[in-house]
């Protein structure tokens, strides 16, 4: 932070104000409704088994994603190869595909139709059966073992070049380079990973409804789905949100105080080059890169060559109208999260303890669209049907659960840009609109196109609370998806799979390319 | 004697030979624009960067030679000491890239550290230290390793006029007492006029033979001419 804050004018700080009082509102009058319903009777006999559950996957996950992401990211940290790159970029892919998308692709190759099972079918070996926590784990490693293995990398992009060349020069040992490089990096990046990854696979609903379920493999947000849309059990769902949020407040709070590594883009360059001649190392660190391509690679090619085969077959009747409420609709929350964190920002630039606004927006991640969708819906109710609002609700909700991501992304940078460049506008004047266009624009668009991109892909993919809204005739991409696969229709799951992600990843980039070229 | 045939360093957007031999047990300066390559001349003869032709030293090709069996010792222009281990472990790592320091071994690095000029100060953090201190640090390594040649990349750039001369007479001293051959990468002519006895000029992806220093000043190649200005 510069320490100084940049002039601003009164009107605009009136505008973040609101901004601030609009997501206050969103956030906290949802909440308030749930604390209101949560003590009148209900029963709810999935309450302590989902608990108990969602801690058990969401720690699990953590624990097996990051674990293995320390021996990837080491391989990929100091091995050169040619299609490095593409690796990298295969890290970031997870994060943008639709969940439900990935789970249908990692049911092709690890279900009970999938190849796996085939394979094994040959050795006369029954098929693999990924349904309950076996599942959710799966899907959950897919999601986040990259993402860890990004973040993991970053510490390793943050060491200078030179202390690499040292160790070379000095011919120093493995327990050296492990006291040096490795510890330090691990006791940086470890941490922040794994919270990070619990709060993911807390609140990864499509990933449960798709593989989990049942009292054995319920996780809370699952168990709040069937509170309000099959059993119309108000409180035990207003109980279950308060419980989701404060997991999620408790793991959010701790994350913070970890501070704050950029989690999201860079380049990962890093200086470490080790030409080590031995043999052994080389191979298993090739062995790892290999299978971690694999892993994240077979489940998207299975979703590429199924989908073909699924268009060709035809069409599935409601695709286009699907994909035209999902563009809207992923249109319309980042178009809404953008003006919000814009607006946010400034505020968080010009005011006094512009900080705990910051730690306020930051909590929103914490805040899982499900507790928003059930406040909303129990507020909602006595007064128009929730269901009619399906589409508007969705939009909103996205837009909010996207300020968290798009502040961290775009805050350092608007930063950069008051510090590089903010005394010379000072100098020349510059304040207000004009300011941000001439100075904050240009400086900070390819950090906005990457941030709208991710916003607008992760609203496209988003199967969350529109499942708790959506009437029959309504229906999103994923929803589509979904309720094909309900129906055990897989050729036309598997094309609308292709559609989706095609769409997620085209918005993903649009945005991006968009922010990096004039 | 230090000879360079036909080297040549191939970068993407970016090239560089050489070719010509370095006499032993002296200073030379390396000066030339920046972006010019000095650098990367220095990063290829410790072995950090590919390259084709040969580097010998005293007859042996040294060139296939991984950078810790060089006989080369370098000074980065920054980061030359890892933050977490103290200045006498910094410097502990010339003599035991283990860490594992007989008391002959501690009174070595005591000495070096005595030597530079920092006395008692073993069991601080680089952190605690001033950035000429800290390149100290890393010229008291240098001293422990005892390599014949020493490589500088520039390690006083950001020094004020006074010290940087104060830390050039101090590894002159010291480059005498172990006969050494150092080579230094500079951007300031004054800097090799004070410690070089001879004077490389790099330009445009050539760098050209060494010159005693005097008469690379007064009768400059029409490329350093251009340099000054």
């Amino acid at each position: 932070m510069g320490g100084r804050p940049e002039p601003v004018t009164r009107p605009s700080k009136i505008f973040g104000w609101a901004a601030l009082f609009a997501v206050a509102l969103l956030v906290i009058v949802p909440v308030l409704a749930l604390l209101s319903k949560a003590g009148t009777g209900g029963g709810g006999a999935l309450f302590w088994p989902a608990i108990r559950f969602t801690l058990l996957q969401a720690s699990l996950s953590a624990l097996i994603s990051v674990a293995l992401a320390v021996p990837l990211a080491k391989a990929l940290a100091r091995r050169r190869f040619t299609g490095r790159r593409l690796m990298i970029s295969l890290l970031g892919a997870p994060f943008i595909l639709p969940s439900i998308v990935a789970v249908f692709g990692l049911l092709a190759i690890w279900g009970r139709g999938g190849v796996f099972s085939d394979l094994l079918a040959m050795a006369d070996l029954g098929p693999l059966d990924i349904y309950g926590l076996k599942g959710v784990l799966l899907a959950h490693v897919f999601f986040n073992l990259p993402l860890a293995t990004r973040l993991l990398l970053q510490g390793w992009q943050a060491v200078p070049a030179e202390h690499f060349r040292l160790a070379t020069q000095l011919d120093l040992g493995r327990p050296a380079r492990f006291r040096l490089f490795d510890l330090p990096i691990l006791r940086s990046t470890v941490p922040t990973a794994l919270l990070l990854v619990f709060m993911l696979a807390m609140s990864s609903f499509a990933v449960a409804l798709a593989l989990g379920g049942g009292p054995k493999a319920s996780t809370i947000e699952l168990a709040i789905y069937q509170a309000l849309r099959f059993e119309f059990d108000l409180a035990g769902a207003a109980r279950l949100a308060i419980v989701q949020l404060l997991i999620g407040l408790t793991a959010a709070a701790l994350a913070f105080r970890l501070g704050r590594g950029a989690v999201f883009g860079g380049s990962l360059h890093i200086g470490y080059h080790e030409e080590s001649r031995q043999i052994w190392p080389r191979l298993l660190d090739g062995v790892v890169i290999v299978a971690a391509a694999l892993f994240i690679g077979l489940p998207l090619l299975a979703i590429l060559l199924n989908g073909l085969n699924g268009l060709l077959t035809g069409l599935p009747p409601g695709l286009f109208g699907a994909l035209k409420t999902s563009l809207i609709v992923a249109l319309t929350s980042t178009l809404l999260a953008l003006g919000l964190v814009l607006l946010l920002i400034h505020l968080i630039n010009s005011v006094q303890g512009g900080g705990r606004i910051e730690l306020f927006v930051m909590l929103l991640m914490a805040t899982s669209p499900f507790v928003i969708g059930t406040g909303l819906f129990i507020l909602l109710n006595p007064f128009v049907s929730p269901f009619a609002l399906a589409l508007p609700i969705t939009a909103l909700v996205n837009a909010a659960l996207a300020l968290p991501l798009m502040l961290r992304i775009l805050r350092p940078a608007m930063q950069r840009a008051e510090r590089d460049y903010g005394q010379l506008a000072d100098t020349l004047g510059l304040s207000g609109w004009s300011r941000f266009r001439w100075l904050t624009w240009p400086q900070i668009r390819p950090e906005l196109g990457f941030a709208t991109g991710l916003a607008a892909a992760l609203s496209m993919g988003d199967l969350g609370v529109i499942t708790l809204f959506a009437p029959p005739d309504t229906q999103t991409l994923p929803l589509l998806m979904y309720r094909l696969m309900g129906s055990y229709r897989m050729d036309a799951a598997a094309g609308v799979a292709l559609i989706l992600l095609a769409s997620s990843f085209a918005l993903f980039y649009l945005f991006d390319k968009g922010g990096r070229h004039a | 004697m230090l000879e360079l045939d036909n080297l040549h360093i191939a970068l993407k957007g970016f090239q560089l030979s050489a070719d010509f031999s370095i006499r032993e047990n002296r200073s030379t300066a390396i000066l030339g624009p920046s972006g010019g390559g000095k650098s990367t001349l220095l990063m290829a003869l410790a072995g950090f960067t590919p390259h084709s032709g040969q580097i010998r030293w005293r007859g042996h090709n040294i060139s296939g030679l991984p950078p810790s069996n060089r006989p080369i010792s370098m000074l980065f222009q920054e980061n030359n000491l890892f933050p977490q281990l103290s200045i006498a472990q910094n410097v502990g790592l010339g003599l035991r890239p283990d860490l594992r320091l007989s008391a002959q071994d501690k009174s070595g690095v005591e000495e070096a550290l005595a030597r530079v000029g920092l006395e008692g100060r073993g069991a601080d953090l680089p952190k605690q230290l001033s950035g000429g201190e800290r390149q100290r640090v890393a010229l008291a390594r240098t001293v422990l390793r005892q390599k014949p040649i020493w490589l500088l990349d520039e390690p006083f750039a950001a020094l004020g006029p006074a010290l940087r001369r104060d830390m050039l007479d101090l590894v002159e001293d010291i480059r005498k007492v172990q006969s050494a051959t150092l080579l230094l990468v500079t951007h300031a002519p004054e800097d090799a006029r004070h410690i070089a006895k001879s004077c490389i000029f790099i330009d445009k992806n050539k760098a050209l033979p060494p010159v005693e220093t005097e008469r690379f000043f007064s009768q400059p190649a029409p490329g350093f001419k251009d340099y000054l200005g």
